[in-house]
């Protein structure tokens, strides 16, 4: 291994600016002359707006525009879109409603946007925004995920009866029928996944600007995947032709999935900073990013799954409502279809699965991805219930789910849900997380905590996910709007340093080191001397950025490609410049050499030689950088077990977690301390949803009561304990680098393992998260 | 959001009576109270600067009152708008009530806010709401009943004079009966800042 290669825990190079609170975030930019913008938000869940006054704002000091819905729609601006084309069960396409980036004659959640207001100075622009008369008609609020297809319950679209986007299913109904009636058992479980409310650290930002000279646009946008931001503002909200709109995405304070959407805002500073005459800039503050940002999760579901008397899984069959919120989000509708149905065979060889989801609308922020989107609510789903099932039939967890593992002599495996899992190896991964977390040693340890008067649980996870999103025809199929390979280009400079420009964006990942251990270790160049370019349309290729775990699988192995077209350059150059046939060039680590002896080249000599063509192959362009796109051929699926064990006063219901082990299978490790920072966080993020984060809205008034610290509670340090993770390497067989991406794993595992440890402390099935202390504690007192 | 409140006042009614319609009094007891407007014999309009911490925002109330049964009681609503803070609304019923020498006012209210004032303060609400009540009507007593004329002393006194029924009829709604729904508002609109 290479000092800063592939496997090396190189230091992170973004750190150094990071830490040294050096970073530059959209917020950090201040262009010259910038106006300040505010948005006039609803604070009614659903109203019709009877009447918007502007006159008084507009007048005020230091304002230089007021708009609203009507002056974006006389410009001919397109309103906000969603991406993803699902077709229902009766062959229809999902209804998908107008979503105006400023509400135009209803609003239908609280912070829905109204008018937005630009001025001198940001306290000029919100003084003036109080000035701003909206006479709202208030209509009843539909916010119950379960109630929102009701008969009675408030219609939200003109054309949306039932509030229902798309009634959608997949797998084999009549099989699971049958196989459910023949059963030994059948587990069943009813189930809330709660709606989690990303908190990015950074909140979202925008600057706008037109210049005139060039007819064009610049957004500075706190977005995960800018070419992206360029095609959706250009194409659909026909704000600029994609050559007259350059977007900008520089240092990002993390995503979660939060910041690939096209928002309301960057739409309209955007599209503004031409009306006013300069910049326009807006950052959330962090109450407008409880109520703006898309939401996660929010399913109601009903799940049963059928065992055969030798604990075998012979189906399984769930109905899910999941709420869309008040409009149809960027991505939103394939989260709880083809990330969620897809995945409910987990790492099991159930030979039946039947899924049927209902996206139903309701008068709340729009849900969309969220770390993991879809993949943990399937896991949530499918872990609780093996758990329950392995108690019903008196089995040991950890042997119920080796009896029903997909065997790795099986692979590549093909599950009842659509998807082909290429690798895996899933009963050497629980075996080794049983050692890690002490699983044999447990009784003992709960007979100690009861001597204390404690409650100690321990609970299991084996989480499959779908990530390297994604091959673009199989995507294309399913109704994807887009295609989702990835670009790179990578460049080498005459004197020998590296410039990599990637599709995939950095908000958090350390791809600035990740990427330029691979191609140092690739093209056998100093870690040092490769620097790797993100988040501007106008360097580097069109890219299609990063979430899904996607950055390594598929912006890495584009960026191996670029590698391997230079590769290929460089050694015609070292057959010329050594005199022999480039057949018998040898590339190894950086260094071309012809075969059996001892006449070489290094790299920095073929880069200069590229750029100083004195004596070089005739007919052979100079210059030595390549561009390459990629697009996976399966997606990848990284998988692994995560163990829980907790302890519960029973006088208080608090939990503690004690120990927390995850042994996870991502492939091909780039960076162990990169990998495992990412575990880190993505558990902590589980742990969160389990214990401590959820996103309320009130059931008469609909107004999210969860919009703060007070109240919506993010996971502390002293929340988690020290983790154990470990890594089993099962090489992805079908890119480049056997990598399978580390993102999600997380926050996928996290949550049903701390749920199963506290279900066993409890001994009782009957709680949903977050388990906070109260609820445990009436768990308890009800069991 | 629903809460419930009563109050003694160690005075007899026909003392509050007077302290009530005393616009001054009660622009001294309603926290931040800027002006005070009656806009018709059922509807006032009221201005309250409120300021919690670093944030401060002037709340636009209106009241409105019904089922008016001097001096026994009635039904008021009322809604109060705090710019990008958000907006109150609610109602209460408010009784008056002679008992051993004072007077005990009740309500039983019910409130809801919205925007940022549900986002931020819904937990808090009812404390904030009882505790600004709270000191309305410690501003109040001592305005009505001065320190040195204790409860006992109130509670020894003669038994009130009966009350005439008859302000609604000569002066449109007794202002207590605003006053105690405007206070009311504030006490909502406060927790947007707690």
């Amino acid at each position: 291994m290479a000092e800063n290669g592939i496997g090396a825990r190189s230091l992170r190079k973004e750190d150094a600016r990071f830490l040294r609170g050096s970073g530059n975030y959209v917020d950090d930019i201040n262009r010259p002359g910038q106006a300040y913008a505010t948005f006039v938000r609803s604070p009614h869940a659903h109203a019709r707006i009877e009447k918007i006054d502007t006159s008084r704002a507009a007048e005020a000091s230091g304002v230089v525009g007021v708009f609203t819905g009507d002056d974006l729609a006389a410009d001919g601006v397109g309103g906000l879109i969603c991406g993803w084309m699902v077709t229902d069960r009766n062959g229809e396409n999902m209804k998908a409603p107008p979503h105006p980036a400023l509400a135009q004659g209803k609003v239908n959640y609280v912070g829905d946007h109204v008018a937005i207001v630009i001025a001198n100075t940001l306290a000029e622009a919100r003084d003036a925004a109080e000035l701003v008369e909206v006479d709202y008609g208030v209509l009843p609020a539909n916010v119950d995920t379960d109630k929102a297809d009701a008969d009675g319950t408030p219609q939200i679209h003109d054309d949306i009866p039932g509030n229902m986007s798309y009634d959608w299913e997949l797998g084999d109904a009549a099989a699971v029928d049958e196989a459910i009636e023949s059963a030994a058992h059948v587990t069943t479980l009813e189930i809330v996944n709660n709606r989690l409310i990303p908190n990015a650290i950074e909140p979202r930002s925008a600057i706008g600007e037109y210049d005139p000279a060039s007819d064009a646009f610049t957004l500075y946008t706190t977005s995960q995947n800018p070419h992206v931001a360029r095609l959706v503002l250009s194409a659909f909200c026909a704000i600029a032709p994609e050559h007259k709109l350059r977007v900008v995405a520089p240092d990002v304070g993390g995503g979660f999935g939060s910041k690939i959407f096209i928002y309301a805002e960057e739409t309209v500073c955007t599209w503004a900073s031409k009306k006013v005459g300069c910049p326009v800039k807006w950052t959330a503050d962090r109450s407008e990013s409880f109520v703006s940002d898309a939401h996660g999760r929010d399913h109601v579901t009903k799940a049963e799954l059928a065992l055969d008397s030798d604990g075998k899984f012979t189906a399984l069959r769930v109905s899910t409502k999941a709420s869309m919120g008040a409009y149809l989000s960027t991505f939103a509708s394939c989260v709880p279809t083809y990330l969620y149905g897809t995945l409910l065979a987990g790492q099991y060889t159930t030979p039946a699965i039947y899924c049927n989801v209902k996206a139903l609308f309701t008068n709340t922020a729009p849900v969309d991805a969220y770390r993991g989107a879809g993949r943990p609510e399937a896991t949530y789903l499918l872990e609780r219930l093996v758990e329950v099932a392995a108690r019903e039939t008196g089995t040991d967890p950890a042997e119920l789910r080796k009896k029903n593992f997909i065997p790795p002599d099986a692979f590549p495996y093909t599950t009842p849900v659509v998807l082909a899992y290429d690798s895996g190896s899933y009963e050497a991964v629980l075996d080794k997380a049983c050692d890690i977390a002490d699983y044999r040693g447990f009784a003992e340890r709960r007979e100690e905590a009861n001597t204390r008067g404690k409650l100690r649980g321990i609970g299991f996870s084996s989480y499959i996910e779908a990530c390297g999103i994604a091959p673009s025809a199989a995507v294309g199929s399913l109704g994807a709007g887009v295609g989702l390979w990835e670009g790179a280009q990578v460049r080498f400079n005459p004197t020998g340093s590296v410039t990599v420009f990637t599709g995939s964006h950095a908000h958090g990942q350390g791809h600035e080191t990740t990427f330029a251990q691979v191609v140092a270790d690739k093209l056998g160049v100093d870690f040092e001397n490769v620097e790797v370019v993100h988040g501007d349309t106008d360097k580097g290729p069109f890219g299609m950025g990063t979430y899904g775990s996607r950055s390594i699988a598929v912006g890495g192995s584009a960026i191996i490609s670029a590698c391997d077209k230079l590769i290929e350059k460089g050694k015609k150059i070292a057959a010329h410049a050594l005199e022999a046939s480039e057949s018998d060039i040898e590339y190894d680590g950086g260094t071309f050499s012809v075969a059996g002896t001892d006449r070489s080249m290094s790299m920095g000599e073929i880069a200069f030689a590229a750029y100083v063509p004195h004596n070089y192959p005739e007919g052979l362009e100079p210059g030595f950088e390549e561009s390459a796109f990629y697009d996976p051929v399966n997606f990848t699926f990284p998988a692994g077990t995560q163990i829980c064990e907790v302890e519960v006063d029973p006088d208080t219901g608090e939990v503690e977690i004690i120990k927390f082990s995850a042994v996870d299978d991502v492939g091909t490790v780039i960076n162990p301390m990169i990998v495992e920072g990412q575990v880190h966080g993505g558990v902590t993020q589980g742990i969160g949803q389990a214990l401590l984060e959820n996103g309320v809205y009130d059931g008469d008034t609909g107004q999210l009561v969860s919009g703060s610290y007070n109240d919506y509670t993010m996971p502390r340090a002293d929340d988690v304990p020290t983790y154990d993770v470990e890594m089993y390497e099962t090489p992805c067989p079908h890119n480049p680098l056997g990598v399978k991406g580390c993102g999600e794993v997380g926050a996928i595992a996290a949550p049903p393992a701390v749920i199963n440890a506290i279900t066993d402390a409890l001994s009782t099935e009957d709680i949903d998260m977050p388990a906070t202390p109260e609820r445990v504690w009436q768990a308890l007192a009800q069991a | 959001m629903d809460m419930t409140g009563e109050y003694t006042i160690p005075a007899p009614r026909e003392k509050i009576w007077e302290a009530l319609n005393d616009a001054e009094v009660l622009k001294a007891s309603v926290p931040g109270c800027e002006t005070l407007e009656k806009v018709s014999d059922t509807e006032f309009r009221a201005t309250v600067m409120s300021k919690v911490g670093p944030v401060r925002a002037k709340f636009n109330g209106r009241v409105t009152l019904s089922d008016i049964d001097p001096p026994n009681g009635y039904t008021i609503s009322g809604e109060g708008q705090g710019g990008a803070a958000g907006f109150a609304k609610g109602g209460a019923k408010v009784s008056l009530t002679s008992e051993n020498g004072g007077t005990v006012l009740r309500y039983e209210a019910n409130a809801s806010v919205g925007g940022k004032m549900a986002q931020i303060g819904s937990r808090v609400v009812e404390g904030v709401a009882k505790k600004t009540a709270d000191d309305f009507f410690a501003t109040f007593v001592e305005q009505v009943a001065p320190s040195g004329e204790t409860a006992e002393k109130a509670a020894a006194a003669p038994a009130e004079a009966p009350v005439e029924a008859a302000p609604a009829a000569e002066s449109g709604i007794p202002t207590w009966a605003w006053a105690v729904g405007l206070l009311v508002i504030v006490g909502i609109g406060l927790v947007v800042f707690s």
